[in-house]
């Protein structure tokens, strides 16, 4: 059987997408995304456009909020300071993956 | 079809209440929920203890299940011959789904194995897998391909485990974290329904030379003492072939010499940088003919590498 390749997209800034999308791609609500953007968790491409247009990105953390949404059962505050955390570990994982790449590592011995 | 044993998956007994149920499903989805946790194996963990709970907290489901009766987990087994008479729809099969499919298909008192026709719309569902690529494919991009098992409808309704070798090209730049989306790739619809999507993790294999971050790369680059003090050039591998390097005089351990995008690709243009990080680094043991000429430097040289901690010593002699 011949497999047909796929082309991916990226999620990344390069692709945008509208409210209504990334509630059909993230399984939230257009409501429960507009709360997760009052709580700062989710940032629209301009604060003040009506309705609200996102980063493809975007996508990644609000499936983790329907996840967390549902494993958990919480609550919009609870999920905002959940992914607000998880966004903190996130960076600074970042940073460490980055402290870690630039210490240099013990030479190895030879056998 | 596969046995599986959710109390023991859930850690409860079969009489378990409701609530301890939800206690021990809480605290395993705390231990294991792939979004929280960093435990080896996670991921799977948790999708067997939500698709335990997903069954046992339904008294409906869970009635269905105990009937089933016992059996090793793992073990090959059909349902006993009235339990299909009192939940069966319809006769299926049962050799080519999974448990999971049985119990989300209950509802009402029978399992549907079947479409349903003309109900409402349901989007397929999303699938999100690991690939782990070489720094070397991450360089130059990929194909990979990937083989999931998904449930779907033949032309006749039922449901089965279908498998599917789905072949996605991973472009240039994709490193260590980066998600890729493959639409409509995940499981089919229901009665309409839009296909669900297919989500990659890239996780980059670590490499014996390069370390990652982003997409800059950093190397170790051991220099022996002289030269370090006199300068040098070096061939360095890169992931774009060797490239020669200047290395300054008085270049000291620690120091990042950068090679300007010669790192990895970024997405859509440009690239990280490559980082040479400068180890001194001595030689274990010496000829007579060496040990003389490092005895030579030490007697001639005025170099003072601890100037900084005299101030410091005097003071504490005497305060001793």
């Amino acid at each position: 059987m011949k497999v047909e390749l796929t082309e991916v997209l990226w999620l990344d800034e390069q692709q945008e997408l509208s409210l209504t999308e990334l509630a059909g791609l993230s399984g939230l609500s257009e409501e429960e995304l507009r709360e997760l953007v009052d709580y700062g968790v989710i940032a629209p491409v301009d604060p003040e456009a009506e309705p609200p247009v996102f980063r493809a990105d975007c996508v990644v953390i609000a499936r983790t909020a329907c996840r967390l949404r549902t494993d958990f059962e919480l609550d919009a505050p609870g999920l905002a300071l959940a992914l607000t955390l998880l966004g903190r570990i996130h960076d600074l994982e970042a940073q460490l993956r980055e402290l870690s790449a630039q210490f240099p590592h013990r030479p190895r011995k030879k056998s | 079809m596969k046995y599986k044993d959710y109390y023991a998956i859930l850690g409860v007994a079969k009489n378990a209440g409701t609530d301890e149920i939800k206690k021990a499903y809480r605290k395993l989805a705390h231990k294991y929920h792939p979004d929280v946790s960093k435990e080896a194996g996670a991921e799977e963990k948790f999708k067997e203890v939500a698709e335990a709970y997903e069954t046992l907290k339904n008294p409906e489901k869970r009635a269905a299940y105990d009937q089933l009766g016992s059996y090793q987990p793992g073990q090959d087994f059909h349902p006993p011959p009235d339990w299909q008479k009192q939940y069966g729809e319809t006769p299926f099969s049962f050799e080519d789904v999974d448990l999971s499919d049985l119990f989300a298909g209950l509802r009402g008192g029978r399992v549907h194995m079947h479409r349903e026709r003309g109900k409402i719309q349901m989007p397929g569902e999303d699938y999100e897998v690991a690939v782990h690529i070489t720094l070397e494919e991450a360089y130059r991009g990929t194909e990979v391909e990937l083989d999931l098992s998904m449930p779907e409808f033949d032309a006749n309704g039922r449901l089965h485990r279908v498998p599917h070798v789905i072949k996605a090209r991973i472009p240039k730049g994709a490193t260590d974290g980066q998600r890729l989306r493959l639409p409509g790739q995940g499981g089919k619809g229901l009665n309409g329904g839009r296909n669900g999507d297919l989500y990659l993790n890239i996780v980059l294999h670590p490499h014996p030379l390069f370390r990652v971050s982003g997409h800059d790369l950093y190397l170790d680059l051991p220099l022996v003492p002289w030269e370090a003090v006199l300068g040098t050039t070096v061939d360095l591998p890169t992931p774009g072939g060797p490239v020669r390097l200047k290395v300054p005089p008085g270049t000291h351990a620690g120091q990042k010499l950068r090679l300007a995008r010669r790192g990895l690709p970024k997405p859509h243009a440009g690239e990280g940088d490559l980082y040479a990080v400068v180890q001194i680094v001595v030689p274990g043991a010496v000829s007579d003919r060496e040990r003389a000429l490092y005895q030579q430097l030490a007697q001639g040289s005025t170099f003072n590498p601890r100037g900084h901690f005299e101030q410091e010593l005097r003071h504490e002699s005497r305060t001793h």
